[in-house]
């Protein structure tokens, strides 16, 4: 099929990637299919599970909303681009291991975004505030207690850590 | 080593805190490559030259193809090919059927006939999915639309349009039960009631849709199949349907499952797709978009209308019940019809009754077909036996916990043989009731419902008390189908200690969220007294598999867990004869501690696990005659209890374990608006010994999430002229954060004396007892209106018109 290609050029976790692609490539196959950054998902493709959030400049959105071509010019953080520049989990990651707050991980990446979202703005936030920040985003296995405990544990974290108030990578 | 032929449950080892590992707060092995992104799903799997599919769907619940026209779409560039039910169910056997119908047949795709609105018709393979999805577009169906069926009581009554006619009739399966003397405790019980109750077409819907890709070698001539699959019996069903040995087909179960909880068995996609891949040389992959899913994934779960007669005496004594179940299993027939069986293993929860009898029907209608959701059955018929607690109740205006406390099974009773031939292995329900009631301080709770209530807002308590059978058997299948004979439903582990004295346990199945390799490693650890940190957990392939039958039914933890310490118990008894014959004493008078071994007495004479190691796999020459070289053992575990058919009145015992839970739930509903909240909710659980307590609260909070979606959000709503009318999840309501309250669970451990460390399953827990536990609350906020609510889910529009029907006043 010939299609016409449009340059795009996108900061992704911190890296200029550039490309030719058709207007009707969704954001999230972009980064899935072509750069092969996997730890976004694929979920409902009509916006409502958050699955697909990743952050547009510094913002949680749904990739699966967005075409590629809408993403150029901006700067886009994955899951893959949540840890710390040496490569450790972030706070807010290591937190969701310590309590459990996922069980098999496909909602998760999308989750992080959100949270790291809420935990970006907002230094101590209650579960209301917590439960809202993510109240975007389905899963179906955690009932989302573990969820909610995990970034209020992150949070902590962060407060008791002042030299590292986000203690995470790129984005 | 080699296998005991009948290995049988050892003695519990240890008890509750004497474990070193188990029940311990230990983070997972699987949660840090999720956290990265770094999980390996089946949509993540990029094969070279790989190609995808796309399908047609029948727009008309049923219908008569009379042509496909596919010259369009095969002219689009990048399209390879468009399959039709013509060739393909030609060329493949139809699908197993879990009950005896052979006429109901079954393929991926619809020859001269349609049955459900949504039913793959034909499918695209392109160079990409959107290509393939351009060429669906231009693929015309002719249709002749027939008359079609889609309520369950209209499709058992006579002169109903037949959804197979070839069967002869819409019921797939019917039997009465009768199980002691229910007509005798009917005609002597003081009182009676009856009631109906129906359970809603809901469904797990996990995030993650099904997904399967496969590869042909034609050199191996072999099938390679990746796919997010939880089903037993997999890589032979879809062996059997391509026409193909057995060991023709190679599952790879290192595939990450994006949830499942019993609904990823994606068997008529995984046949299309390998017979595509096969056909046309090439690796295809389907990964079925959200509509495909809700709509053509046949992942729908039961529908069922429960007419349920109790029979008590006024000092609320249970005498006898009587259960009808009618369940609509959609269009074709798979394994749906076996979830009117496995809630025999409880028919009768978690109290005493002498007498039951039930008679289930399995009806065919033209919807989506229905597929294993979490518990098999036992939610619905939990709700059933609660909302049928809750009514002698208020018939006899006793207190709803007292009535269950008189008819729970005391802690003393256990074994406790139920009617229908299980026996309860153990339990302590009334002290799990009470432990819940205390955690969620219920005086101040029923004074908080009672003000709420002054204050003219609708407050409501529900209780449930429920049981979660557990370990997985299949027993239920003779049970339903005479021609099958399946007795065992074993599980293994291989568990290998290499050179470096590295340990690594293998496992025969994918996992789905439920910490499978966390649950080897620490019980490998346990037994071998090593840090499961180190322990490596792999999954082999399904043909370098030991048996496996999936993590269905709660099983894993009984069964795989009992498997990893029963190879692991084989390795340690491999490592003292090593160490008796090298220190020159009998096996009796070793000392074994963390993987060394010492002479008891003499701990200077001793050997170090890395000695060990080293004799079993360098020096053949220090090895005991009859001893394997090398360090591993492997161990095949049946069900405890297993192996038996049900006898010729239908008694049986069908799974081993049951676990038991109560959850108390307090909704306030406005007036107004009628929308319901959850303010307050406690779940007492009790599953035995906990591996891993994370995991058990995490599945547990889930499942309770679930019962709650259940039991006021979600429905696969049909309209009467069969179209699906919830395809999205605008409207097919998943609970979010925001509808989910803040969960409490309090444990309580009473061990099975059947499994190895005192486990019980819980990968059900919790959606087993909420649906219940909710409706009964709603239902509480609704009796000073007198008015009660029956069916699930209770959505917020059936609360409006209740709350309006019984005027505006509250």
């Amino acid at each position: 099929m010939n299609e016409t290609l449009y340059p795009i050029s996108v900061e992704v976790n911190g890296v200029l990637r550039t490309a030719p692609v058709p207007a009707r490539l969704t954001l999230v196959d972009w980064l899935r299919e072509e750069l092969r950054l996997t730890g976004t998902h694929v979920g409902c493709e009509h916006g409502i599970c958050g699955a697909c959030s990743i952050m547009l400049d510094g913002e949680p959105v749904r990739s699966c909303l967005m075409y590629a071509v809408q993403a150029d010019g901006h700067r886009v953080t994955t899951v893959e681009g949540l840890a710390q520049p040496d490569g450790s989990l972030s706070v807010l990651q290591d937190s969701f291991c310590d309590l459990h707050a996922l069980q098999c991980g496909y909602c998760t990446p999308g989750i992080l975004i959100a949270a790291q979202g809420l935990l970006d703005a907002t230094a101590h936030p209650t579960d209301e505030q917590i439960r809202e920040a993510i109240g975007g985003n389905l899963c179906r296995c955690t009932g989302y207690q573990q969820i909610v405990d995990a970034v209020k544990h992150a949070a902590a974290r962060l407060a008791e850590d002042p030299l590292s108030p986000r203690g995470r990578g790129t984005g | 080593m080699t296998i005991h032929p009948h290995p049988r449950p050892s003695p519990i080892e240890g008890e509750g805190s004497s474990f070193r590992y188990i029940g311990k707060k230990r983070r997972t092995k699987e949660d840090p490559r999720f956290v990265m992104g770094r999980g390996r799903f089946v949509a993540d799997i990029a094969l070279p030259g790989m190609k995808h599919v796309a399908l047609v769907a029948s727009p008309y619940p049923s219908a008569r193809i009379l042509s496909i026209r596919t010259e369009a779409a095969l002219a689009v560039p990048g399209v390879h090919y468009v399959l039709t039910g013509e060739e393909f169910c030609a060329a493949t056997e139809s699908l197993a059927i879990g009950v005896d119908t052979p006429q109901v047949t079954r393929y991926a795709l619809a020859k001269d006939v349609v049955r459900y609105a949504g039913e793959w018709v034909a499918a695209v393979v392109a160079d990409t999915r959107a290509i393939a999805e351009d060429a669906v577009e231009l693929i015309e169906v002719d249709y002749e639309p027939t008359p079609h069926v889609i309520d369950p009581e209209q499709a058992v009554a006579a002169g109903s349009p037949l959804v197979h006619p070839a069967h002869g009739s819409n019921i797939l399966f019917h039997r009465r039960f009768v199980w002691g003397p229910v007509e005798q405790a009917f005609a002597r019980a003081e009182h009676q009631l009856a009631l109906r109750v129906r359970w809603g077409r809901s469904a797990t819907v996990p995030i993650e849709t099904f997904g399967v890709a496969a590869q042909w070698d034609p050199g191996q001539q072999m099938l390679d199949v990746w796919a997010s699959i939880q089903m037993p019996k997999y890589p032979d069903q879809t062996a059997r349907a391509l026409r193909l040995p057995g060991n023709a087909v190679r599952v790879h179960y290192d595939v990450d499952v994006g949830g499942s909880f019993g609904v990823k068995r994606g068997i008529k996609h995984t046949v299309l797709v390998g017979y595509l891949a096969r056909r046309l040389g090439m690796p295809v992959r389907l990964i079925e978009d959200r509509l495909e899913n809700m709509r053509g994934g046949d992942a729908h779960g039961p529908d069922r209308i429960f007419d349920m007669q109790v029979a008590f005496d006024r000092d609320g004594t249970l005498r006898a019940l009587k259960i009808r179940a009618l369940d609509d299993v959609g269009a074709y027939a798979g394994r749906a019809p076996l979830q009117l069986g496995k809630p025999v293993s409880a028919i009768c929860g978690p109290y005493r009754v002498a007498a039951v009898e039930y008679e289930p029907t399995s009806v065919m209608t033209n919807k989506t077909p229905q597929e294993a959701v979490r518990g098999f059955g036992q939610s619905p018929t939990n709700f059933a036996l609660e909302r049928a607690l809750d009514h002698v109740a208020r018939h006899l205006g006793m207190d709803r916990i007292e009535l269950r406390r008189r008819n729970l099974i005391r802690k003393d009773e256990f074994p406790y043989r139920i009617p229908s031939g299980s026996s309860y292995d153990s339990g302590d329900y009334h002290t799990v009731l009470d432990k819940a009631l205390a955690a969620i301080d219920y005086p101040a709770l029923v004074a908080e419902r009672d003000a709420a209530r002054r204050a003219g807002r609708l407050g409501g308590i529900g209780i449930s008390t429920c049981l979660e059978p557990s370990g997985g058997n299949s027993a239920f299948e003779p049970l339903f189908n005479p021609k099958n004979d399946t007795t065992t439903w074993m599980e293994a582990c291989l568990v290998r200690v290499d050179l470096s004295g590295a340990i690594t346990g293998v496992m025969n199945t994918s996992s789905s969220g439920q910490g499978h390799e966390s649950l080897v490693s620490t019980v490998i650890g346990e037994v071998l007294e090593r840090d499961p940190a180190g322990i490596r957990v792999v999954r082999a392939d399904s043909l370098s598999a030991l048996p496996s039958n999936s993590p269905v039914g709660s099983r894993m933890a009984i069964m795989l867990g009992g498997a990893a310490a029963g190879a692991a118990r084989k390795i340690k008894e491999a490592l003292i004869e090593i160490a008796a014959h090298n220190l020159g004493c009998t096996t009796e008078t070793i000392e074994y501690q963390d993987g060394n071994v010492a002479v008891r007495g003499h701990p200077g004479q001793r050997l170090t696990w890395d000695e060990l190691v080293a004799i079993a796999h360098r020096k053949y020459h220090q090895m005991p005659a009859g001893l394997e070289p090398g360090l591993q053992a492997k161990f095949v575990w049946e069900v405890p209890t297993g192996g038996a058919l049900p006898t010729a009145d239908g008694v049986i015992q069908i799974y081993p374990c049951y676990a038991f839970e109560t959850h108390i739930v307090y909704v306030e509903i406005d007036p107004q608006t009628a929308k319901p909240s959850l303010r307050k909710y406690v779940c007492g659980h009790d599953c035995g010994v906990m591996i891993n307590p994370d995991i058990v609260h995490g599945m547990t909070y889930g499942g309770i999430a679930h019962g709650i979606g259940a039991a006021l959000y979600e429905k696969f709503a049909f309209s009467d002229d069969g179209q699906l009318e919830s395809g999205t999840f605008m409207d097919y309501l998943i609970p979010s954060a925001m509808e989910i309250p803040a969960i409490a669970i309090v444990d309580h451990c009473t061990p099975s004396p059947l499994t190895t460390f005192g486990q019980k399953g819980s990968g059900e827990a919790g959606y087993l007892g909420a649906p219940a536990a909710v409706a009964n609350a709603i239902n509480d906020a609704l009796a000073p209106l007198g008015a009660t609510i029956e069916t699930l889910p209770i959505t917020q529009d059936a609360l409006w018109h209740v709350i309006n029907a019984a005027g505006t006043d509250h």
